[in-house]
């Protein structure tokens, strides 16, 4: 891994540094700064894949991670390929050089009724809660105050000390609400602040902001294509008026070039060339084959050509940008390890204003200069 | 009719455009899938083959919308300029607050309607609050529906992970409206000696307590002034969310479920098609969208691996080459998602199936989508066939 540190040069904590200054780390070391991944993205960009590689590459060599999914639909079963999980942390798996990674997924009902008792002991007036239907409430006419229990389970679990002192979990990963949702998810507690204007429940969302705004890295999933891409762009911009950090755009099933030098658009094919190169090789070269494969070079320009483009427009908003390859199986535990490891060799570019405390505690780790 | 039992009944969208009987077409299905591309396409078709139609989108490309002149968000369907035929195309975009205050301005006299408008709670709901979304497009759905000016409204849905929400939605609002929570938020509001309160009453100190433990006093305060001000329009809530769920389950309405041939979106479609079966809701077919076709199909994998291999080795026609290699990927992709795809039809084998194959570009114009309607309605092929 590319990454040496500087000469520490500690920044002072109370004068961020612009916007340009990148401060590079790798995954597992940026757990000092940023304590909480928050993964997002469109449907269907590979989100949830993500952030399960997320939980392992943090969690190499020798940290402990968690991954929480919110939205029920038992992805990090599916993914680590074990039973479904209850509401309770369970190991997942355990990553290179003897880390380890939990997986939980959150139920938001069990949610409310830990989460009254935990912070309130409400003892027979949480139960009393229950069966008066304030579940139904909770989860039902304002799913907000369900995005309130996710995001405070998750809260607590960031927080959460263990016995020997130091945290519970070196790193949380949040598989978190689609790009269209998030900026509303996860200033949810901005809301209940607004609504609670004093009390518990108001010093607690307080609390929450500042941790998403101060601990926190929310990383936005996309493809290069047109839709997701530009979910990505106001994904970002929402996030920024919303003061949440960005982390790194995570550009996923990345295909490599076949063709970099022959595929540029526009370029008619040369069908006597292939007819050639088919029957050197004993293939059929008739004219269904050469003209189907011809068809198969275009639409390939065509789509480089628009992912060039998509990739130019995440280019030009200045955040850090990731990418993880298309493997050609699909997704399954292996590939899991694989996603994990090319995540670990690009090292996390940081923006130092998102903790600049944090960020100088860990000796301020930059990229070696080539 | 027989047919093979691993092959897929032919989803004839041609056949449901023209259905004077379909007066709602919902497109349903999980994010990330192209429900609004479908939606958008299935309209246009429907418009030029001469039938007034109206579409819904929730959220559409900013492209899609611009040449569908869906530049402003009025919550009011507006006429799509250059639709050819002899039908009419309207189109708007769900703007979710405006539609949420037409409905508590419809049920509430003004001073009430303005009483709850100002309600912090109630801003927070009507806005910033994740899920409303599904309520209002429903409603929205029941109002365009009530209008009874087109022959055929086409409805996207929200772009949430599960397709179910939308369904689910309405009727969660109907099982709030009647839970004993709203009774006891409301109770103070209502008490006046009535026989029972007795018992809830002392029940209700230490409910009371909890709660501004919990929330402090403030929010109580807000939220029982926002549903006893909502009190008087509870009926008209409630009877408008059931009208408009048994609307979907009329045979006037038919669903398209709207998939990738993708493991979770396919998972996705099945819970849909499942739980409209549970609930009596008639389904149309299902649209597989993004659908690879190599376009060789005599070729295999392994001849055009072997051949790339052979002419890299002799450094001979990297054009070639690189012609099979990009096949052998297109023919194991295509592979996949048939096997992925039958899984699918195996489980659900009447359901009727249009596939749409993956364009190179993103759709953005009525030319992308009239491409997109004749896909949907023109080269619809069994699933699973012999290749």
């Amino acid at each position: 891994m590319r990454v040496v540190p500087s000469s520490a040069r500690a920044l002072p904590a109370a004068s961020p540094a612009p916007l340009t200054t990148l401060t590079w780390v790798s995954w597992a070391a940026s757990t000092a700064a940023a304590r909480l991944h928050v993964v997002t993205g469109k449907g269907g960009t590979g989100k949830s894949t993500v952030a399960a590689a997320m939980a392992l590459a943090l969690a190499a060599g020798g940290r402990r991670t968690l991954l929480i999914e919110v939205e029920g639909r038992q992805g990090i079963a599916q993914l680590f390929d074990t039973p479904p999980l209850p509401y309770e942390e369970r190991r997942v798996a355990v990553a290179p050089g003897g880390g380890e990674v939990f997986g939980l997924a959150i139920d938001a009902n069990e949610a409310v009724l830990e989460y009254l008792e935990m912070y309130y002991r409400l003892g027979r007036a949480g139960k009393l809660l229950d069966r008066l239907g304030a579940l139904e409430f909770a989860t039902t006419i304002a799913p907000g105050l369900r995005d309130v229990l996710l995001i405070g389970k998750t809260y607590e679990a960031v927080r959460r000390l263990r016995p020997g002192g130091g945290h519970t979990y070196d790193a949380v990963v949040l598989d978190a609400p689609p790009t269209g949702r998030i900026g509303r998810f996860l200033n949810v507690n901005e809301e209940v602040t607004t609504l609670a204007r004093a009390g518990p429940i108001h010093r607690q969302a307080r609390s929450i902001m500042d941790m998403l705004r101060r601990r926190t890295m929310v990383h936005l999933v996309t493809i290069l294509e047109e839709m997701p891409v530009q979910e990505t762009v106001d994904g970002i911009a929402e996030l920024e008026q919303l003061e949440l950090p960005v982390g790194a755009v995570v550009v996923n099933l990345v295909e490599a070039p076949q063709v970099p030098d022959l595929g540029a658009a526009g370029t008619t094919v040369d069908l006597e060339e292939l007819r050639a190169g088919l029957a050197r090789v004993g293939l059929p070269a008739e004219d269904d084959v050469v003209l189907g494969l011809a068809r198969t070079l275009e639409e390939h320009a065509t789509r480089v050509a628009m992912q060039a483009e998509e990739r130019a427009r995440l280019d030009a908003l200045h955040v850090p940008v990731v990418e993880l390859p298309r493997l050609p199986g699909g997704i399954d535990l292996g590939a899991l390890y694989q996603l994990a490891e090319r995540l670990d060799a690009q090292p996390l570019p940081a923006r130092s204003p998102a903790a600049p405390a944090a960020t100088a505690a860990t000796g301020g780790l930059t990229r070696g200069t080539t | 009719m027989t047919r093979l039992a691993q092959r897929a009944p032919v989803f004839d969208v041609d056949g449901l455009l023209a259905d004077p009987t379909v007066r709602i077409i919902v497109c349903c299905g999980s994010g990330g899938v192209g429900k609004t591309t479908t939606a958008a396409a299935l309209a246009l078709r429907a418009a030029e083959q001469g039938r007034r139609t109206v579409v819904l989108t929730i959220d559409p490309a900013r492209r899609l919308a611009q040449s569908m002149g869906l530049t402003e968000l009025d919550n009011v369907p507006r006429a799509v300029p250059d639709v050819g035929g002899s039908g009419s195309l309207d189109a708007m975009m769900l703007d979710m607050k405006r539609t949420f205050d037409e409905v508590v301005s419809a049920h509430a006299t003004p001073e009430k309607a303005e009483q709850i408008m100002t309600n912090p709670f109630y801003r927070a709901l009507s806005t910033s609050f994740s899920g409303t979304q599904e309520y209002m497009a429903m409603e929205k759905l029941g109002q365009l529906r009530a209008q009874d000016q087109w022959d055929l409204i086409v409805v996207d849905t929200p772009p949430s992970r599960s397709a179910l929400d939308f369904l689910d939605a309405p009727a969660r609002l109907s099982s709030f409206l009647d839970g004993r929570l709203i009774r006891l938020l409301t109770a103070p509001a209502r008490a006046g000696g009535r026989a029972g309160l007795r018992v809830i009453t002392t029940g209700f100190g230490v409910f009371t307590n909890a709660l501004t433990k919990v929330l402090g006093g403030d929010l109580l305060r807000d939220v029982q002034t926002f549903v006893g001000a909502l009190d008087s329009m509870f009926g008209g809530f409630r009877e408008r969310a059931e009208h408009t769920y048994a609307l979907l389950q009329d045979p006037q309405t038919a669903f398209c479920v709207v998939a990738a041939p993708e493991p979770d979106a396919l998972r996705e479609a099945a819970f849909f098609v499942e739980r409209l079966a549970e609930d009596a809701m008639p389904i149309a077919g299902l649209v597989l969208n993004r659908v690879h076709r190599s376009a060789v199909p005599t070729l295999n994998v392994e001849q055009s691996l072997a051949g790339a291999e052979r002419l890299e080795a002799a450094d001979t026609s990297p054009l070639t080459a690189a012609a099979l290699r990009l096949h052998a990927d297109q023919a194991a992709t295509q592979a996949r998602e048939e096997h992925l795809t039958r899984r699918f039809t195996a489980a659900h084998p009447q359901v009727a199936v249009a596939e749409v194959p993956a364009f190179a570009e993103d759709v953005h114009d009525l030319e992308g989508l009239r491409q997109v309607g004749d896909a949907l309605a023109g080269t619809t092929r069994a699933v699973g066939a012999a290749v």
